[in-house]
């Protein structure tokens, strides 16, 4: 076998929120999870107007105070500080979680350990012995969100993918994911398997099948 | 005549029991009753079953309760922070019980307690780890108009401590931006709710158009001076 350098490059973490930023439609209400989702709000493109809700009871949640104006009393899902923009609303969490449940959240994304061809998503525990287990709203809005939207990186270190076909960590929901954004490409998860949705430039439908091991219908 | 305002945070814990379940509000270093955990360490009750989003910060309020060593089980969503090492001790030394809940789960087994609902079905968590009892058997499920669901139980308190903002003699309540979070539903589904607040104002000042949780679901409320959240639960950037 000859090893051929690839001729693609990966998305960096910016242009991979960028282009799950290009995907949130004007009007849209949505929660973005902890880590690598919250960069998502730097890259909304000019002139669409998103609503972006915080578990913790803020629904129009703007960007982080200047430096010395931060209030602990306004914080995000990840405790840090944030700002409230004009219209904006503060709630309970019994109202911000009917929220999610009820079908009112256009869209979330979320970080993910792995998630399958059908949708099913784990991103909340790797099951290891002694670990400090911890949830959240990861559950809720996996399930609650009217699209659930993954943003990961398509393989692990040691290089395998994490799309799979069938999560061997533990389950955050079943068959919830719409579409997973890679830094190699974007899918559609559905009832019948991955579907493609785009690549980076220079990969190939046959490689990016070959990298993730499973069947994928064209674009 | 209705007076709810206690004179002292001493006053109003007294009557915690041993073994009692605690509601504890906050999201985080937001809304945590920072003064009433405190009184709780003072007053002594032990065997305690908390209730909280988090698992605490840092070594103050809610770590410094299960540090003093009276929490037996921890009931909560989301308790690995970067500054959770007291929590992470205890529960690594087997000394703690938890109860890991999704977070909406929380709320809402919160909430029909408060509400009077004997259990209900929710679609959170199904077929997860999280869809277990105790003892490892499956909570029981049902299929609705097509959808799994999971049965869960309302968590009931004995006694609930939050913190609000400002509140009256008839204990009605207002919060401050993103502190509410528990707060308003943890009211409503304790035997007794004990609420701080920064401004204790006449009758009528608060406009009945923006009281959050009405008095009826309060007992006493207490005086505290303002001290500004401090930051915790993440790791500051470098």
């Amino acid at each position: 076998m000859t090893m051929t350098t690839p001729t693609y490059q990966r998305r960096s973490k910016d242009q991979l929120a960028a282009r799950v930023a290009q995907d949130i439609f004007d009007g849209a209400v949505v929660n973005l999870g902890i880590g690598q989702p919250t960069l998502v709000a730097n890259h909304l493109p000019a002139g669409r107007e998103v609503i972006l809700q915080s578990e913790n009871g803020i629904l129009g949640m703007g960007p982080a105070p200047a430096e010395g104006q931060e209030d602990y009393d306004l914080i995000n899902a990840g405790k840090q500080p944030v700002t409230l923009l004009k219209g904006g609303a503060f709630f309970h969490h019994a109202d911000s979680f009917a929220m999610m449940r009820g079908g009112h959240l256009d869209i979330c994304v979320l970080g993910a350990f792995q998630v399958s061809a059908t949708g099913d998503l784990a991103n909340w525990s790797t099951g290891e012995p002694g670990a400090i287990p911890a949830v959240g709203g990861a559950m809720d809005l996996a399930i609650g969100a009217r699209q659930t939207w993954v943003m990961m990186d398509l393989l692990t270190k040691q290089g395998a993918s994490k799309l799979v076909k069938q999560c061997t960590y533990p389950l955050t929901g079943i068959g919830c994911v719409k579409r997973v954004y890679s830094d190699l490409a974007t899918l559609e998860c559905t009832p019948q398997g991955l579907k493609l949705i785009d690549t980076v430039d220079g990969l190939t439908h046959a490689e990016l099948e070959k990298l993730v091991g499973l069947p994928i219908t064209a674009a | 005549m209705i007076n709810k305002i206690a004179a002292s945070v001493a006053d109003a814990l007294a009557d915690v029991k041993d073994g009692a379940t605690v509601l504890i509000g906050g999201f985080g270093t937001a809304g945590i009753p920072n003064e009433l955990i405190d009184g709780l360490i003072e007053q002594g009750a032990k065997d305690l079953t908390v209730v909280n989003n988090n698992a605490g910060n840092a070594e103050v309020g809610l770590a410094a309760l299960l540090k003093a060593g009276r929490v037996r089980k921890i009931i909560c969503s989301f308790p690995r922070q970067a500054d959770s090492q007291v929590f992470d001790g205890l529960y690594r030394s087997g000394k703690l019980e938890l109860e890991l809940v999704p977070q909406g789960n929380l709320a809402e087994r919160i909430r029909a307690a408060g509400a009077g609902i004997g259990a209900f079905f929710c679609p959170t968590g199904y077929g997860t780890e999280l869809a277990l009892n105790a003892d490892g058997s499956a909570k029981e499920t049902r299929e609705i108009n097509g959808r799994q669901y999971v049965l869960e139980m309302p968590i009931h308190g004995d006694v609930a401590l939050i913190k609000a903002e400002r509140g009256d003699r008839w204990g009605n309540l207002t919060y401050r931006m993103a502190a509410r979070n528990f707060g308003p539903v943890m009211a409503t589904a304790a035997k007794k709710t004990v609420a701080t607040v920064h401004e204790i104002v006449e009758l009528g000042t608060l406009d009945p158009e923006t009281i959050v949780t009405p008095g009826i679901f309060v007992q006493h409320i207490v005086k505290i001076d303002r001290i500004a959240t401090q930051a915790g639960g993440f790791k500051k950037a470098a």
